[in-house]
């Protein structure tokens, strides 16, 4: 099941106002994605590991996770190495594993995981509707906000949609094997989906018509900076700053 | 075909926000305010049929679907593959902000490609439909796999070796689309021709 699992507002961060946190997020992620040193990583690394703490996420499904993206940063660890021409580290057997390779890998798992935790303590711990209305605020432009309110909404929809015919597939005997009827079972199960979904958006933009719909999403959220986001605000800056002087001071 | 966040280099970054902004802005100007439902409900529905895992050997994958996304959407192939991936960052952590520009253009660029090559002849040739629809979902998972390669060449040189790895490694995905894509047009003809259309097309409703 699609399900939200980092939201918990009783948590410092997750009370702040959501387009600090979308701004800040961009900022930080933008600024460690082009950070080079290993230093300066490894700083940024702590900095998402405390904003997480500050998030209170639940470190069951975040452990899961960080375990499904690293999964990709091992396989990186595995090709990388061996592929990149430089300083040769050891030898296995036709292989050359170099210095140059290793230091990239290095940079590549820092950098993914400091921008990944920053991002869940951040932006995941947020609902999606309030993401929405907050991008609007940021002037995203509204056709784009409200395609994704409306994605969102209809993904949980359209899910038991899909449950429903899974189990009714399974009734009849379906098993998933590598043959043409497994993909054609597949293929006609999702081709099902897209025409009900078409139907019911028809019928979702007739309701929205019937209520006056004028190319606005209303949202009862008041978006205001409050205390403790303008006691922050100098410290999301200071902290991209810091970074920033340090990655300046170990170039030099 | 995925690229994860810290991979890339900023102007490799950039430019996939760059293009896919122009994208995006391309097929919402083609949107009008009773497609948006239409274009939310659908990326919802792809955004649930890319979860499906389909065996293959003793692995499974799962689909990227984005040529039916083009045939379906045209130009709403951008901001229906941006909206899916942002709720796939924030509900899943597939991904987060710095790639996401880049790993839209990688998905919605063969879409609206595969929209351009194959949309006509798949409405227009009964007889050739089966061939066009196995050459859309072929094509479209095969330039997702290039541009992404080309995204990891331009960062370092060096990635040349991987970029061929993720080509190589798509193969059997691109054979699989293209089988179920055949399957998928092949029902969606017989049951609701019209939609085979981008919906922008046209002024008759469904």
């Amino acid at each position: 099941m699609i399900s939200e699992f980092f939201i918990n507002d009783t948590f410092f961060i997750q009370r702040l106002d959501p387009r600090l946190r979308i701004v800040f997020a961009t900022a930080y992620s933008f600024a460690v994605a082009l950070f080079a040193h290993l230093q300066t990583l490894i700083t940024a690394l702590l900095i998402s590991c405390m904003m997480l703490v500050m998030a209170g996420v639940n470190f069951r499904v975040l452990a899961k996770r960080l375990l499904a993206f690293n999964s990709l940063v091992l396989l990186l660890w595995l090709v990388l190495p061996i592929t990149f021409s430089g300083e040769a580290l050891y030898y296995i057997g036709p292989f050359t594993i170099t210095r140059e390779g290793v230091l990239f890998s290095a940079q590549i798992t820092l950098k993914s995981n400091a921008i990944m935790l920053a991002f869940i303590a951040l932006i995941a711990t947020t609902p999606v509707s309030v993401i929405g209305h907050a991008l609007e605020k940021l002037f995203i432009p509204q056709k784009i906000v409200h395609i994704l309110l409306l994605t969102y909404r209809y993904v949980f929809v359209i899910e038991q949609e899909y449950q429903r015919l899974i189990r009714a597939i399974k009734t009849r005997g379906f098993i998933p094997k590598t043959n043409i009827h497994t993909y054609k079972t597949y293929a006609y199960l999702m081709g099902m989906i897209f025409i009900r979904s078409v139907d019911r958006a028809q019928r979702v933009y007739q309701a929205m018509i019937c209520r006056g719909f004028e190319g606005k999403f209303h949202s009862m959220d008041l978006f205001a900076l409050k205390r403790q986001d303008y006691i922050c605000l100098p410290f999301m800056t200071t902290t991209i700053i810091g970074l920033e002087v340090l990655e300046w001071i170990v170039t030099i | 075909m995925h690229i994860s966040e810290g991979v890339l280099s900023g102007s490799v970054l950039i430019s996939g926000f760059a293009l896919t902004a122009v994208g995006t802005a391309v097929g919402l100007k083609k949107l009008d305010y009773e497609h948006i439902a239409q274009v939310g409900v659908l990326s919802a529905s792809f955004f649930v049929a890319s979860l499906i895992h389909v065996p293959i050997g003793p692995s499974n994958v799962h689909l990227i679907l984005n040529g039916i996304v083009g045939l379906l959407l045209g130009w709403g192939a951008f901001p229906a593959i941006l909206v899916a991936l942002s709720l796939q960052a924030v509900l899943f952590q597939f991904g987060g902000i710095t790639s996401l520009g880049i790993n839209t253009l990688i998905m919605a660029v063969p879409a609206v490609m595969c929209y351009y090559l194959f949309g006509s002849i798949i409405r227009n040739r009964p007889k050739w439909i089966g061939f066009t629809a196995f050459a859309c979902g072929f094509t479209a998972v095969f330039l997702g796999a290039v541009l992404a390669g080309a995204a990891l060449i331009f960062t370092e040189e060096n990635f040349l070796t991987v970029s061929a790895l993720i080509i190589v490694a798509h193969i059997p995905v691109m054979i699989i689309e293209g089988i179920v894509t055949v399957f998928c047009v092949g029902f969606l003809s017989k049951v609701r021709p019209e939609m085979l259309s981008a919906f922008y097309e046209k002024e008759s409703r469904w």
